[in-house]
């Protein structure tokens, strides 16, 4: 008897896809597992591949996003078929949004049943074909290694984003010889990386000759590991540095350079700042209406919009560009630095520039965000809360947000030092998002700090996925700023809809026998004297900890831009 | 709105039609006409030819957001290119003794074909671009039309260019640049 050469040996689909992510590199996958994925699971038993048992198919796209966002590498999901697949459809749309990679292997019915109605059958790419950067269905088990191969080079390369691969039950259960392609050769995707030198050279012309510049930075700054040029370049200019709700941590916040968040909830100086720049550079940022405002008073006296990003679609979509520069950001700045060093006379443009920058902080001193950090007696400030985690983690931590006022408010206020620090839904607003996304983070990065910063009503949202940071102990601190109210939606009614409250107060649970319930420590702070005490014991403890901080009821985030409004209709109260 | 002559050619595999239709879709943006067929020559491309309307913004997005399509290989916009459109349109037409040989005279004026003939009516093929088109409908419309079926417009660009704006030709001859 001749045994056939390994090479030749025949594996299952199902093994091919485990074979296929342990090439892939692929250390954790988040995922619930059903009929359709029971092949795969099989395989994956024997595999050294850690899961993360999920308690809703939602929750695991939210870990897969933190995960990414935090190590860079596309988060890993696995699902079953129909119910499995559509519940995963909110966090790849968010992933979509964001630009976060990520890979979801959803299990289907048997190609003989696709098309049939047949038991837990869903169209899961005709369903998220909108919502993914591409997807796919594989009929045949001799295309799984190279699709899924693909797949990562999508999701993680050019604009990153997630990436669906349905696989029908009978093609898990199928056979065919394994060998993993050693490259992609897509000739319908290619990626511009490197950026045209002679864009480059107008842009740092045009910055030369502008008196009042402004860098305007978002999320791609960081998925393009680009905060070092970023920070040398602009430091090295001279040049001020607003950053969009993803792009915060792009640049340090310590640096007087750092105007924060720019838009609806941008502070007074740094949206003047923006009203006032004579040349304006956005760097990985989409011109987002929630930055804009109304187009036609964004950045008015901006004579040259340069916009440097690696998506050509985002350039002119929205905001008319002079100078688009297509390519990877980090290339295109190392590049940018390059020409600026070469050109001796741009230093002598500093005096101008240090002028400028001197007026924005001017601007910063007459009105800025939050004065006296609204201590007001018996009641715990939201902003104490944020200022008292920044104190007791030294501002070291990764902060995951879910949606609505607490997650301004951590915009607003909390100096991110460094990039890959504040996992926030930014595009798509997703509730519930917080929580998971800061396990999945904790998995990425087990040495730092993870604190979840949510609201009452956002927590609830996947709450369940307590469970998860119980059975596999990890150590997130969850902060609950805790309104007792839609707290967004109640201030947008205040200020829009006469203080109509219509259906934005809620009723919450007892947070604190919740987490208890789960296996995790709960603690609840009512009022100003105990929060240094409670949130220090609560962040000594180890594991997942919960912390429910009751707030004044009716607080709002200001200053605000109303929606579609411009800056001279800025509310401060 | 002006109107846009877009030809796309596509990696040959199913679903790639509903990537390309769902793009329009789901921005609100109308496909007035559209073919697509398997290349000839290489099986594994496929060729979609679609008429569209918009300002020079929605046509500048419809070609980015197409180029963005994995499955998107190559897009040809014809804004400002000298073109060969052509349409073939069948037209079943009502006859008589009476009206039979002005419909003859007619086909032939429009160099159509008939491909078809009942007792009492006849099917007239016809190709051409728009206008051609056009006239032949209104010429035949009073004989009485029982049916029409067109197969949507072809289009490729002229050898010579005599009358296209730079713009337009260096646009259409771009290679894709892919996010």
């Amino acid at each position: 008897m001749f045994s056939a050469p390994l090479s030749m040996k025949k594996l299952s689909g199902a093994q091919i896809v485990i074979e296929s992510l342990k090439a892939e590199g692929v250390d954790v996958i988040f995922g619930y597992p059903g009929g359709a994925i029971l092949p795969t699971y099989d395989a994956l038993l024997d595999s050294p591949i850690r899961h993360i048992l999920v308690r809703h198919e939602q929750g695991a796209t939210h870990m897969a996003e933190g995960y990414a966002r935090v190590s860079g590498r596309p988060g890993v999901v696995m699902v079953t078929s129909g119910p499995g697949a559509t519940n995963t459809v909110t966090g790849i749309a968010d992933a979509y949004m964001d630009s976060t990679p990520m890979v979801v292997l959803t299990g289907q019915v048997s190609t003989s049943l696709i098309g049939n109605d047949a038991f837990q059958e869903a169209d899961i790419v005709g369903i998220t074909r909108p919502c993914t950067k591409h997807n796919y269905l594989i009929k045949d088990v001799k295309d799984v290694a190279r699709i899924i191969k693909e797949a990562f080079y999508i999701a993680g390369t050019g604009r990153p984003g997630p990436v669906l691969v349905d696989l029908p039950k009978d093609v898990q259960q199928a056979e065919a010889v394994f060998k993993y392609p050693d490259k992609v050769d897509l000739r319908s995707y290619k990626p511009t990386l490197k950026g045209n030198l002679r864009q480059i050279e107008r842009a740092v012309e045009a910055i030369e000759k502008s008196e009042k510049p402004l860098f305007y930075v978002g999320g791609g700054v960081q998925w393009s590991g680009a905060a070092g040029e970023l920070t040398r370049l602009a430091r090295g200019l001279g040049v001020p540095v607003c950053e969009t709700l993803m792009g915060l941590g792009s640049f340090p916040a310590s640096d007087p350079l750092c105007l924060g968040m720019l838009g609806m909830h941008g502070s007074y100086a740094t949206n003047t700042a923006v009203c006032n720049t004579d040349c304006l550079m956005a760097i990985g940022a989409r011109f987002d209406d929630r930055v804009t405002g109304r187009i036609a008073d964004f950045a008015p006296k901006a004579e040259t919009i340069i916009h440097v990003d690696i998506d050509p679609s985002s350039i002119s979509k929205n905001v008319k560009v002079d100078i688009p520069i297509v390519g990877d950001i980090r290339s295109v700045l190392s590049d940018m630095l390059e020409v600026v060093q070469a050109r001796e006379s741009i230093a002598r443009r500093r005096p101008a520039w240090a002028k400028w920058h001197q007026q924005i902080l001017a601007w910063q001193k007459e009105k800025p965000l939050y004065e006296n950090n609204h201590r007001n007696g018996d009641a715990v400030s939201p902003l104490q809360v944020i200022e008292e985690l920044h104190n007791l983690t030294k501002g070291d931590c990764i902060i995951a947000t879910d949606v609505g006022q607490h997650q301004m408010w951590v915009a607003q206020m909390f100096p991110f030092e460094k990039p890959r620090s504040l996992l926030t839904s930014g595009g798509l607003g997703t509730m519930g998002y917080g929580l998971p996304a800061g396990l999945g983070a904790k998995l990425a990065a087990p040495d730092r700090n993870v604190v979840v910063v949510s609201g009452d009503g956002s927590i609830q949202m996947n709450i369940q996925e307590l469970a998860t940071a119980v059975e596999y102990n990890i150590d997130v601190k969850v902060v609950i700023l805790n309104n007792y109210f839609l707290g967004m939606v109640r201030q947008w009614q205040e200020k829009f809809y006469n203080t109509r409250y219509s259906y934005s107060a809620m009723a919450v649970p007892n947070f604190v026998k919740l987490a208890d319930a789960y296996g995790v420590k709960g603690y609840r702070i009512e009022r100003p004297g105990e929060l240094v005490a409670t949130m220090k014991e609560a962040f000594g403890t180890p594991g997942p900890v919960l912390i429910d901080v009751v707030i004044p009821r009716e607080e709002g985030v200001m200053p605000m831009i109303p929606p579609g409004g411009s800056m001279s209709e800025m509310l401060f109260a | 709105m002006p109107r846009h002559t877009i030809s796309v050619l596509v990696e040959n595999e199913f679903g790639v039609l509903a990537r390309v239709a769902g793009l329009f879709s789901s921005r609100g943006y109308n496909i007035e006409s559209l073919t697509v067929n398997e290349d000839p020559v290489d099986p594994t491309v496929s060729r979609i030819v679609l008429v569209t309307s918009g300002d020079e913004q929605i046509l500048e997005q419809i070609n980015k957001q197409l180029n963005k399509l994995v499955s998107v290989i190559k897009i040809s916009d014809f804004n400002g290119v000298d073109i060969l459109e052509r349409e073939l349109v069948m037209v079943r037409i009502a006859v008589d003794d009476r009206t039979r040989s002005e419909l003859d005279g007619i086909v032939n004026a429009f160099r159509a074909h008939v491909v078809d003939i009942g007792p009492r009516q006849v099917t007239v093929e016809v190709t051409g671009d728009d206008d051609k088109i056009k006239a032949f409908i209104a010429l035949v419309r009073p004989l009485g039309i029982k049916e029409v079926v067109r197969s949507g417009k072809v289009a490729m660009a002229r050898a010579i260019q005599l009358n296209s704006d730079h713009r337009g030709r260096r646009e259409s001859s771009q290679e894709k640049v892919q996010s």
